[in-house]
């Protein structure tokens, strides 16, 4: 078991960037920051796919080998007119099992520091949720945070802002928009505690389920020699409390607060974000549908060799490591007195090969250890991965 | 050729780790887990075991026809591991007498309560006019299988209703009105069309389907094509469900649920050979808690082979016992009286904690924290061991919860 106190780390983490290097990207601007968006025709196309192989063993028992090709993504971009434009991605996972739309948006900028932004769109709720591609990554998983605590990739039906500030040696980068916001499968869903993924109802693009939009923004404040800091809040009511405008339910608040870093020292790059989930659950089930949960990862990435390996020219072979941690369900049982568990510790271990920065391999070694709610005999899985992700 | 070297180091260096075992975690000790189908399955068992497996472990949400009310989401929710329960997904019953006759409140939601309920709908709650109320925590599921297949004979062979044998342990079977869809086997043994119930801490239920079924509407507000009605709130004057049709499962996944309960493996022993363990099992013998807790018994013909005509060590009678006013909650199954326990099977108690979040809770409520303590709860028939426990020696006392920690 992990017996490092994660919050720790994450805290010392999130002063990194105090020790940073320069470096030009926002979070803000991960969107439009892919390989494809450099052609002369009106409109570019292009995409990234995944795939990966699997060999796990939970408790010493092993489902085998198998291989899983999870995304492939679809990438519609086109400048309307000068300061109007649009962006769409398509996504498909394990083959055709799931199809989506996950951005289609348009842009028009009335200022670098006034941009309105209409659509589907990628909500700004921490930064890997806006920035999440795996060609960028090392590792095949998702942060556990990224997935467990904020449901990446969430995007939504909404409208709103965005703009970039300069001042002094500084970015300052916001996002705000109204969505319609997750609904009712937060709680008493089929994983049987409080998930946000579960509350990600398609019908959230045709409608409002509870006709009260959700805000979600993010405020980041880039150092090109520090790297960049980034707060992010989402809030808004998830249940259907009104059917045909009758109350038939209390109204029921969800909020996301969210912190995300990432940074260069030298050559070691370092990224990571810590989210606090808290949930308006029914007293009757809130200790099975907790209130609150958070979870963070921090990745540390070293490039061991830059060179011309079998002649690609400036390949890099990597190193990383992630620490990641999440807790679903903060808080003690009401008449023990004792801590409800439901955690799920994380390390991992990578080496990644890029012949171009936006084409990886990566070999990965995973280890959880897992508590349910009653924080029984931890349960340990780990397993072996090997992906490849590119953009094309 | 350096490109070539530095790629064939990191490929060996990371195949070496994939070959290197220790990076898995390794499987616990068996006999550390509960956990586990039945030695000697065949092939189509052992699949019909894992289908029930993954039915077992099956989260219910809102849309899948949880509630409208209910107690817990999952059967694994309740028997984690397999094993026992917490008070987190204990069930409490309710009823009262009326007239001398006891009545289970049906009129007012009972005889269980169901304390949660899905979003915009209200739990029940104990009516006042209760008279007894009682919780229940969720027993270890393992062996079950083979308890079913003990006949009647047996548990009746082990009955003293009038203490014949005066050794202050009587033992009843408590008889239960059969549902419609019992189907009797050829080792039932009826009495004036009822059946020996011996599922449940009242031995409530005949069957694992009774049992099972039960459990899927009771526990958890799923229905079944063994009974098609969901709960309401009648309490709250609601008479309409989850707007989810009925059945939410299926006559083959309860089916499916019951094979994998029968088909678990008993729990497993530690230590058996240490002189304290052997040693404690003496006094275990010596001062007649054995009067109860049967250490042996043995099965029927089953339709399971591998569960037929075994001996098991379950320790337990499957009959109903006095235990004395402490552990009279004043509530009731069939012939059962309120102060009557079926004796609690002892086998896996040295595991429970390992299902109870670390700390656990014996007795049928979960009141006790320790085994001391437990059978310090014991009164009634169980008196004469009690007090017999109470003086034995420190060291003799240690033994003797070294031996039940090894079942």
């Amino acid at each position: 078991m992990l017996k490092i106190d994660m919050t720790i780390v994450f805290i010392l983490l999130l002063l990194a960037p105090i020790f940073g290097q320069q470096d030009t990207s926002v979070v803000q601007d991960a969107i439009y920051d892919r390989p494809f968006i450099t052609s002369d025709f009106p409109v570019a196309l292009g995409g990234y796919l995944e795939g990966n192989t699997n060999y796990f063993s939970e408790d010493g028992v092993s489902e085998g080998f198998s291989m899983e090709f999870r995304r492939f993504n679809i990438f519609l971009y086109s400048t309307i007119i000068p300061r109007v434009r649009f962006l769409a991605e398509l996504e498909f996972e394990h083959g055709t099992e799931e199809i989506a739309i996950e951005t289609a948006q348009v842009e028009f900028e009335f200022l670098q520091a006034l941009i309105l932004r209409a659509g589907i769109m990628v909500v700004p709720i921490g930064a890997y949720n806006v920035n999440h591609d795996p060609p960028k990554y090392e590792f095949v998983e998702r942060p556990l945070e990224a997935t467990q605590i904020i449901p990446s990739t969430l995007s939504d039906i909404g409208f709103g802002f965005n703009g970039k500030i300069f001042w002094n040696n500084l970015l300052f980068t916001y996002d705000a928009y109204l969505v319609n916001g997750l609904s009712d499968g937060i709680i008493l869903n089929d994983q049987g505690r409080t998930f946000l993924e579960s509350g990600k109802s398609e019908e959230r693009f045709a409608e409002d389920n509870n006709g009260s939009p959700t805000f979600s923004g993010r405020l980041a404040v880039k150092s090109f020699k520090f790297g960049e800091l980034g707060i992010s809040y989402y809030s808004g009511i998830y249940n259907s409390f009104q059917i045909e405008g009758e109350i038939v339910d209390a109204k029921r608040n969800i909020e996301i607060a969210a912190i995300d870093f990432n940074t260069k020292i030298e050559k070691l790059i370092i990224q990571g974000e810590f989210a606090v989930n808290s949930i308006d659950v029914p007293k009757d089930i809130s200790e099975i549908f907790g209130t609150k949960q958070w979870g963070g990862y921090v990745d540390i990435v070293y490039p061991i060799i830059q060179a011309n390996i079998l002649g690609f020219d400036n390949s890099v072979i990597n190193l990383a490591v992630r620490l990641e941690r999440v807790d679903y369900n903060v808080g003690e049982f009401a008449e023990t007195g004792k801590n409800i568990y439901d955690d799920i510790n994380g390390l991992s271990f990578a080496i990644s090969f890029r012949p171009a920065s936006g084409t990886v391999l990566k070999a990965n070694y995973i280890h959880y250890w897992s508590r349910d709610v009653l924080g029984n005999p931890t349960v340990k899985t780990a397993g072996f991965q090997f992906g490849i992700a590119t953009y094309f | 050729m350096k490109g070539i070297i530095y790629i064939l180091s990191l490929c060996t260096t990371f195949f070496i780790a994939v070959s290197c075992s220790e990076l898995l975690p390794p499987e616990p000790e068996q006999e550390t887990v509960l956990a586990g189908p039945i030695e000697d399955l065949t092939p189509q068992q052992l699949r019909d075991h894992l289908v029930g497996d993954e039915q077992f472990g099956r989260i219910f949400g809102q849309e899948d026809g949880l509630g409208p009310i209910f107690v817990s989401n999952a059967c694994e929710s309740c028997h984690i591991g397999d094993g026992k329960g917490h008070p987190l997904t204990t069930l409490t019953r309710f009823g009262k007498y009326s007239g001398g006759i006891w009545d289970p409140m049906v009129e007012e939601g009972g005889p269980q309560l169901q304390n949660r309920s899905i979003a915009g709908y209200p739990p029940e709650t104990i009516p006042g006019d209760a008279t007894g109320v009682t919780r229940l925590m969720p027993p270890a599921v393992t062996g079950l299988g083979y308890l079913a297949a003990v006949p009647d004979a047996v548990i009746l062979e082990l009955a003293d209703p009038d203490d014949s044998d005066g050794d202050g342990i009587s033992g009843v079977p408590n008889y239960i009105q059969p549902l419609d869809y019992f189907m009797p086997l050829p080792s039932h043994i009826p009495s004036n069309g009822k059946y020996i119930g011996r599922f449940g801490k009242k031995a409530g239920a005949i069957d694992l389907l009774q049992q099972i079924v039960t459990a899927y509407k009771e526990d958890m507000g799923i229905t079944s094509d063994f009974d098609l009605q969901d709960n309401f709130n009648i309490q709250a004057g609601l008479t309409t469900g989850d707007f989810v049709d009925d059945p939410e499962v299926s006559a083959a996944i309860v089916n499916n649920v019951v094979f994998y309960v029968r088909t678990l493996k008993v729990p497993p022993r530690r230590d058996e050979n240490d002189i304290d363990v052997i040693a404690g099992e003496n006094l275990f013998n010596q001062i007649n808690c054995s009067g109860c807790h049967r250490p042996s018994l043995v099965t029927g013909f089953s339709d399971v082979t591998t569960l037929s005509n075994k001996t098991i060590h379950p320790y337990a009678d499957m009959l109903l016992h006095d235990m004395g006013s402490e552990l009279d909650d004043g509530y009731t199954e069939g012939t059962a009286l309120t102060s009557e326990w079926r004796t609690a099977p002892l086998w896996g108690i040295g595991l429970a904690e390992d299902s109870q979040g670390g700390s656990p809770f014996y007795l049928h409520d979960g009141r006790a924290s320790t085994l001391e303590s437990a059978i310090g709860f014991h009164g009634g028939e169980a008196s004469n061991s009690r007090d017999e426990f109470n003086n034995l020696s420190t060291n003799e006392k240690d033994q003797l919860i070294i031996f039940l920690k090894s079942l």
